[in-house]
């Protein structure tokens, strides 16, 4: 395999720069503001204080950052539809079966709350912290995934 | 472990902190979509080493928060709206950051789908993606009560 540009990138670098800068303007526009550094996954443990009397979803921390991760979360939501909108990219669905979605988000669930956070809470702010816990968690993560696709591409498992 | 006591809770809040929060979610967002990562393809081509292309996203994403959160650390301030301190965002390195990164990478390169790039999603149209969604809050309720019965 040439390591040639158009085999590592063959869909080009611009857009996912863009984007990657976007991802950091707004991470740390909140993270200004607010001084905190906000990752994606706690919204799962504090979205599930409003239905789970349990006392492990009850902590303060999440309580109380619950309305403004769903607020954060919408905004997600909106912001990757307001793009596709106003830039005319087409509207995507994915051709990944339900099953592997589901699956792998079971799995995602777990190994973000064991593991303290994920691609942006350690990608991006734990990275950028230079926090060892996060560079090792971000290491083992990429490692792993991609094996894990791998070993199902192997299997005959497509897209 | 109520020690994470911040001024950003209650009815507390400066009348900006809710609108900033908004407005970096919908940048966020954009940026999941403009850097296709919302979609579980993309990530797939990257992990199949297809296509590197993500390495500049969450790198480009990294380069521009370190610094920032360096400096502001640094500088000892507080933060305008919600007076916390600048903190670098550094957790403890214990076995569960290892284990939670090998059960989280089974799970990404099962899918591709990870938390904020799974919700950009839905945005751009991906209705699939609820599964995914769904299962995520599945793991971290299944997670919060296991972690109850089992330490402690």
């Amino acid at each position: 395999m040439a390591l040639d540009f158009a085999t590592l990138f063959p869909n080009g670098v611009l857009h996912y720069l863009l984007g990657g800068l976007l991802i950091g303007l707004a991470t740390v526009a909140i993270y200004l503001g607010t001084g905190i550094a906000a990752g994606a996954s706690t919204f799962l443990e504090s979205t599930l204080s409003y239905v789970s009397d349990r006392e492990r979803f009850q902590q303060f921390r999440f309580v109380q950052s619950r309305d403004w991760r769903l607020v954060f979360t919408a905004g997600i939501v909106l912001g990757a539809t307001a793009y596709t909108a106003l830039s005319g990219d087409d509207w995507f669905v994915t051709e990944v079966s339900a099953t592997r979605l589901f699956v792998g988000g079971v799995l995602v669930g777990v190994g973000t709350r064991v593991g303290k956070g994920c691609t942006s809470g350690h990608g991006i702010c734990g990275v950028g912290s230079l926090s060892d816990a996060s560079l090792l968690n971000v290491a083992t993560f990429v490692l792993v995934a991609a094996g894990t696709s791998q070993l199902l591409l192997a299997m005959g498992v497509r897209p | 472990m109520s020690g994470n006591g911040h001024a950003d809770d209650g009815g507390g809040r400066h009348p900006l902190f809710m609108p900033l929060v908004f407005v970096g979610g919908l940048v966020f967002g954009a940026g999941l979509a403009v850097s296709r990562m919302a979609r579980p393809e993309v990530v797939l081509d990257f992990l199949q080493f297809e296509d590197f292309g993500l390495l500049f996203v969450m790198g480009g994403a990294a380069l521009v928060a370190g610094p920032v959160f360096h400096l502001a650390t640094r500088s000892g301030k507080r933060a305008p709206l919600t007076e916390r301190v600048y903190e670098l965002r550094r957790k403890t390195l214990d076995s569960n950051v290892l284990l939670g990164g090998v059960v989280f990478g089974v799970g990404w390169g099962i899918s591709g789908i990870c938390p904020g790039a799974a919700y950009a999603s839905v945005g751009i149209g991906n209705w699939p993606i609820l599964a995914g969604i769904a299962g995520m809050f599945v793991g971290a309720y299944g997670q919060g009560i296991a972690r109850d019965r089992f330490s402690d």
